[in-house]
């Protein structure tokens, strides 16, 4: 019964893994984003849930983020291949997080290089053997170490991609989501690629620090772009309007935590009570909201 | 007529699985742990001594709170000795070992744990006329994108041998009192994925937590890289008078995440706090 499941399962998955372009779409010239649906990673959606995507210059393409998996990075390979004929020199990965690094072995290529924040190799080192063994158990996705390639350009605080024609900033954040977090600036439309240092509709999910990506909102909050890409959620065009529903969230996890833990309240007392206000407000609270407080709770708790 | 052919056929679908889960959840238990810490020994399945509570789901698997609640007064004749705690699935089973004496006043122990697959949680007691009760709760595994190490490890790096105690409640006099003791380390599992990186760091994590009030040992633990960073404990103690909380937490590293013969010594962090009644 299991085998035959199984069996049926990989099928499925040989299919889809055939190199059919990745739906892309082009926000503002030459930015094309392929935007993933709000889903918990599982066997059946492969992990594929991420907004993934790249930027097209005269010289050079600028992938952001590969995938969930390979097949899903050969399929976003396949679309760069069919918008244009500009090779790809780099293949930037906004943070370690399977749902965005897992598709990096489909664009392994001489000339290639990977672009990460200075503490993705570390954190793909300490999450390594676990993330790799829970992608079969979770994912139904075959991964080896060879699949996790560590960046080969480590961005320390910031750095420029000369793309011909257009160029890139990169900027290392302070720990905000996770500890390893890359945003992508595009001067040429004023278009910034926050990943998941922005979420619209998908709850936040956070695996950093809490008050360090508050800190991060406030100053993105301060300046002003054309077209914003979230890790997961829409296109961004009021910022920093769309932004305020997570500020909110963020702010409310920190205001109701705070007072949890003077009032004496375990963690295990708060996961239950805080931030049930914004339940409705998002999709995968059920999923992720419990582990936000988490994080959060054990953060706060050293303050004074 | 037909429904009734086919239910149970789907009832025996529905189960076999199940079972089959079951008897494979005992088998870590049944062939390594039981023999490695209790060869020959009878442990009685039971909630009579202690309950052990733990979620459904392990939210996040680098923070499980879990907490082992006593069911007996700690008495100078008859009292809770011991605690130890298993993750059957865990790369190394072993969380810790808490020894409480009868000035525990309550032999309850609350900590944060890793848990990195769907595992049995399992907490043995041992009381002073060396009976073992065993009581377990299976904790699933929780997926997406978070993983058993800290989030932000560089900050509890730079805090490293930070202490707090933090007292719950008031203090009476003669009366167990629950107390938490906070400690700032990053607990590392050392288990790192070498082939992808030149970041190679060993375990390191507190290995003996010692917790006394005016000279008297409270709680005497040793533990492993399965508490969380930040290791986080609450316990009780009886404040016969005025007196001095003293916590000793001394760390260690390991070559390899999952043996413990070639470990250096490391440092001893020590924290008091004034308790009056």
């Amino acid at each position: 019964m299991r085998v035959l499941l199984l069996f049926v399962l990989f099928t499925v998955s040989a299919q889809t893994a055939a190199t059919n372009a990745l739906p892309v779409k082009e926000i503002t010239a030459g930015v094309y984003v392929h935007f993933g649906k709000h889903q918990f990673p599982d066997s059946k959606n492969h992990g594929e849930i991420a907004n993934l995507g790249f930027v097209v210059g005269q010289k050079c393409v600028a992938v952001i983020d590969s995938g969930g998996n390979p097949e899903q990075g050969s399929a976003l390979k396949q679309a760069v291949t069919e918008t244009t004929q500009t090779p790809i020199c780099y293949v930037i990965n906004t943070h370690v997080h399977p749902d965005h690094i897992y598709g990096n072995s489909a664009f392994k290529a001489t000339g290639v290089k990977f672009v990460g924040h200075h503490k993705l190799a570390r954190a793909m080192a300490a999450r390594g053997s676990y993330y790799l063994g829970k992608a079969a158990e979770q994912l139904d996705v075959k991964l080896s170490a060879a699949d996790l390639i560590t960046p080969d350009v480590e961005v320390k605080d910031s750095l420029k991609l000369d793309l011909g024609g257009r160029t890139l900033t990169l900027k290392a954040h302070p720990t905000a989501h996770t500890d390893n977090d890359l945003s992508v600036y595009d001067e040429k439309t004023n278009t910034i690629w926050l990943s998941d240092l922005l979420f619209t509709e998908h709850v936040p999910t956070l695996d950093g620090s809490l008050k360090g990506w508050l800190s991060e909102i406030d100053k993105l909050e301060k300046q002003s772009f054309h077209y914003v890409i979230p890790g997961h959620g829409e296109l961004v065009t009021d910022w920093p309007q769309s932004m305020q529903p997570q500020k909110h969230y963020l702010t409310l996890l920190l205001t109701e935590i705070r007072a949890a833990i003077k009032k004496g309240q375990h963690l295990e007392d708060a996961v239950k009570t805080v931030g049930y206000s914004e339940k409705n407000n998002w999709a995968l609270f059920d999923e992720y909201h419990r582990k936000n407080v988490t994080s959060a709770f054990a953060e706060l708790e050293w303050e004074d | 007529m037909k429904y009734s052919k086919l239910l149970p056929a789907i009832f025996i679908i529905a189960t076999l699985p199940i079972a089959a889960i079951a008897a494979e959840d005992e088998k870590i238990w049944n062939n390594i742990l039981k023999p490695e810490y209790f060869a020959q020994q009878a442990i009685e399945e039971s909630d009579k001594v202690i309950e052990l509570e733990a979620p459904v789901r392990a939210e996040d698997p680098a923070l499980v709170p879990i907490k082992v609640t006593s069911k007996i007064k700690q008495t100078k004749e008859h009292y809770i000795k011991k605690i130890l705690v298993l993750v059957d699935n865990n790369p190394y089973p072993f969380v810790g070992d808490f020894e409480f004496t009868p000035e525990s006043g309550k032999a309850d122990i609350a900590m944060r744990i890793r848990v990195n697959s769907n595992s049995n949680i399992r907490a043995i007691a041992q009381t002073n006329d060396g009976k073992l009760t065993m009581t377990k709760k299976f904790v699933k595994a929780s997926g997406g994108c978070s993983a058993p190490v800290g989030a932000n490890l560089d900050e509890a790096m730079a805090r490293l041998g930070k202490m707090k105690f933090r007292l719950e409640g008031d203090v009476k006099v003669g009366e167990p009192t629950s107390v938490q003791l906070m400690i700032s380390h990053p607990n590392i599992t050392g288990m790192q994925m070498d082939q992808v990186t030149r970041f190679i760091k060993k375990a390191h994590f507190v290995k003996d937590v010692k917790v006394s009030f005016n000279g008297k040992p409270v709680l005497t633990a040793k533990t492993d890289i399965a508490i969380s960073t930040d290791p986080n404990f609450r316990f009780y103690f009886v404040p016969d008078k005025a007196g001095e909380l003293k916590a000793e937490a001394t760390d260690t590293s390991c070559e390899t995440p999952t043996k413990r013969d070639v470990c250096t010594k490391g440092n001893t962090y020590t924290e008091t706090f004034k308790v009056q009644p």
